[in-house]
């Protein structure tokens, strides 16, 4: 029985996934029923495309952060902050110049873009190190580090969101390339190399065995400050990613953007079969997660539900898919309890 | 030097610090009217902080009481204009009844499902915002449509001064509130069963469940006082503001656990105080009203407040660590 669970595991199909993937399929199906002609356009997709690689990225930096039974609440922080200074960096340098040829303005956003990332990948840093070095709590320590950020971004634009982003910047939020949208193949590239980091190199196992064992990996001699500083770093930079999507989608960056992104992504990472006591995580549960809620959130939109309801819908099902879990687990719970020790 | 040993010390010898390098920037911070003021800003999120408080004693977290407290204000104060309803009681009580009942829920999946709190609390607080903005309503009850009888009952001071000017500046009898229920949620974790229980609980719950503490009693305790208080404190911000604002409280969550925090509860549970808390609170509210005092931008706010959490936490962390060795 141990075997065939390993064999299972291996292809990242869990029960808890192929659960998921039910979910979401019934969510899907239910939608297309009930809203057939609005639901299964063309428009619709392409619209959830643009809409969910941020929260996407987002999701994925959390369930970074909880496989080792850490937590990043400052990833909007870090977003905002990181889109707010590439912001400044355009005021600063291009100033609304747009006769520059296009391959200069290019070279612009690209920097911009590498600026952000730089912020992001800095401010993961300070998280890190403040959860290794110093040993806070990864909960205090990002809670904290989330006002910070948010002050400095709050700083920085004293209050009003700046706009007036580079075109080409604009592009990256809401362009196109052979019919699908750019932040959707952003996000399915990254996606696909944090699947491959987190499963097949050194750095994704041993994260692994660190949320699995703290104490077991110190003593097998895993370096695990290191690691896990690495990972907070990795969220930092993925949480700027995120930053960058939304400002070029909306073409502006404020310091209280997205603040609901928060919740959800952690929602998303934990419905997603991310343990948030560590040692459990993969990018495939998160995005079969985000699908789900896209979709449901789409759906009752197109109903005409009010955004708050969706926001009662989120947190419903969240709560109702934990607990058909729990159900589900303690019924074959035997062969769980075999299987985990 | 074993008074460093105690974190309620260090906070208290931190704050008094900084009262004092407050006051020598700018000494209006010592005017009355500015202390009645700071006083007056701890009352909610001090309430609040104590439901937080024994939360976190017991080893959970609960960040759905922001959503709480919209849920129990709006509602009792929309029913109090529904029916016409002129007195104080009764809204103060629905609004604690609301919470309770919440506090409950949160309590419930906690206990029954042994899911994590922070996640719990977190859809609850969802599903708590979502269904008062999506059905309750989402506008504003402004003070022209706002209760009498609670904008009088808030009115009521302790103590007056009388300006030079002639104006009247007066000390809140809120503030009464405040230390009853400091008072009796301190007799309760200190002198009572139930109180020992919550610290068991957090400091190891297996032990405490052997030695005979229910620890489903505990849980259900420690999260429908947490809801109760957040609906009270809602009821209280409202009248206290003369508006009543479903969009209220974002961004509380956070900082009143820093508050908690900076009181010297741990996040793992089984230690804290209701002086510490009350502490870490005033300390909080300084830090954000202080700032202009010190002719500080007040967008420079999150970023104080981020540092100082930081740095508190991190002093705690290394002062741990020390002790472990």
């Amino acid at each position: 029985m141990k075997i065939h669970f390993d064999a299972r595991e291996r292809l990242g199909l869990t029960n808890n996934l192929i659960q998921l993937l039910f979910i979401t399929l019934f969510v899907f199906v239910a939608m297309s029923l009930v809203a057939p002609d609005k639901f299964l356009t063309w428009y619709n997709f392409e619209s959830i495309s643009f809409m969910f690689p941020e929260i996407g990225l987002l999701s994925i930096a959390m369930m970074i952060a909880m496989l080792t039974g850490g937590i990043d609440l400052s990833v909007i922080g870090i977003a905002n902050m990181s889109s707010i200074l590439a912001g400044v960096f355009f005021a600063k340098t291009l100033g609304g110049e747009s006769e520059l040829p296009a391959s200069v303005q290019m070279l612009y956003v690209g920097g911009g873009v590498a600026l952000a990332l730089c912020i992001g990948g800095l401010a993961g840093a300070l998280n890190g190190f403040l959860i290794t070095r110093v040993r806070i709590t990864p909960i205090l320590a990002t809670i904290g580090t989330g006002q910070l950020f948010t002050g400095v971004a709050l700083v920085i634009t004293g209050g009003p969101a700046i706009t007036g982003f580079p075109k080409y910047w604009a592009e990256i939020g809401s362009g196109t390339l052979f019919g699908i949208s750019i932040p959707f193949l952003i996000f399915a590239v990254v996606a696909a190399a944090i699947a491959f980091l987190l499963s097949k190199t050194v750095f994704g196992i041993n994260l692994v065995l660190i949320g699995t064992n703290s104490r077991a990996a110190l003593f097998a001699g895993l370096k695990r400050g290191k690691m896990v500083f690495l990972s907070y770093l990795l969220t930092g930079v993925l949480a700027s990613m995120a930053g960058i999507l939304l400002s070029a989608r909306t073409n502006a960056a404020k310091s209280d953007y997205g603040t609901s992104y928060l919740l959800q992504a952690v929602l998303i990472a934990v419905l997603g079969g991310t343990n948030p006591a560590g040692g459990k995580g993969g990018v495939l549960g998160v995005f079969i997660a985000v699908l789900a809620l896209m979709f449901l959130s789409s759906g009752f939109q197109i109903m005409r539900f009010s955004i708050h309801l969706i926001d009662f819908i989120w947190g419903a099902f969240l709560v109702g898919v934990i607990i058909l879990n729990m159900i589900l687990e303690k019924r074959n719970g035997n062969r769980h309890a075999r299987s985990h020790t | 030097m074993k008074i460093f040993h105690s974190s309620e010390a260090v906070i208290g010898l931190i704050l008094i610090f900084a009262m004092i390098m407050i006051g020598i920037v700018n000494p209006a911070f010592w005017d009355l009217e500015n202390l009645f003021g700071l006083l007056q800003s701890n009352i909610v999120i001090g309430i609040m902080a104590l439901g937080v408080l024994l939360v976190m004693i017991s080893g959970g977290i609960d960040v759905s009481f922001p959503a709480i407290a919209i849920a129990g204000m709006y509602l009792a104060v929309n029913g109090m204009l529904m029916t016409n309803y002129e007195g104080v009681f009764i809204p103060f009580a629905v609004s604690t009844l609301i919470g309770l009942l919440l506090g409950g829920m949160n309590a419930f999946f906690v206990h029954k499902f042994k899911m994590i709190p922070l996640i719990v609390t977190l859809g609850t607080a969802s599903i708590v915002r979502g269904l008062v903005l999506g059905i309750v309503g989402t506008s504003q009850i402004n003070i022209d449509r706002f209760p009498k009888v609670l904008i009088n009952f808030t009115k009521a001071d302790i103590y007056t001064i009388v300006k030079p000017d002639g104006t009247t500046s007066g000390l809140t009898a809120m503030l009464l509130i405040y230390l009853g229920v400091a008072i009796t949620v301190h007799i309760l974790l200190r002198y009572t069963m139930l109180g020992r229980s919550v610290y068991a609980m957090g400091g190891a719950a297996e032990s405490a469940s052997r030695v005979g503490f229910s620890l489903k009693k505990t849980t259900f305790f420690v999260y429908c006082a947490s809801g109760a208080l957040a609906g009270f404190a809602g009821m209280l911000h409202s009248s206290m503001i003369w508006l009543c604002n479903p969009r209220d409280f974002v961004g509380m969550d956070m900082q009143v656990i820093a508050a908690v925090v900076l009181g010297g509860a741990s996040i793992f549970g089984g230690s804290g105080s209701v002086p510490g808390t009350m502490i870490g609170v005033f300390m909080l509210v300084m830090v954000k009203s202080s700032l202009i005092l010190m002719k500080v931008e007040t967008t420079w706010q999150l970023v104080v407040l981020g540092t100082i959490l930081i740095v508190a936490t991190a002093l705690s962390a290394l002062r741990d660590r020390k002790n472990r060795v």
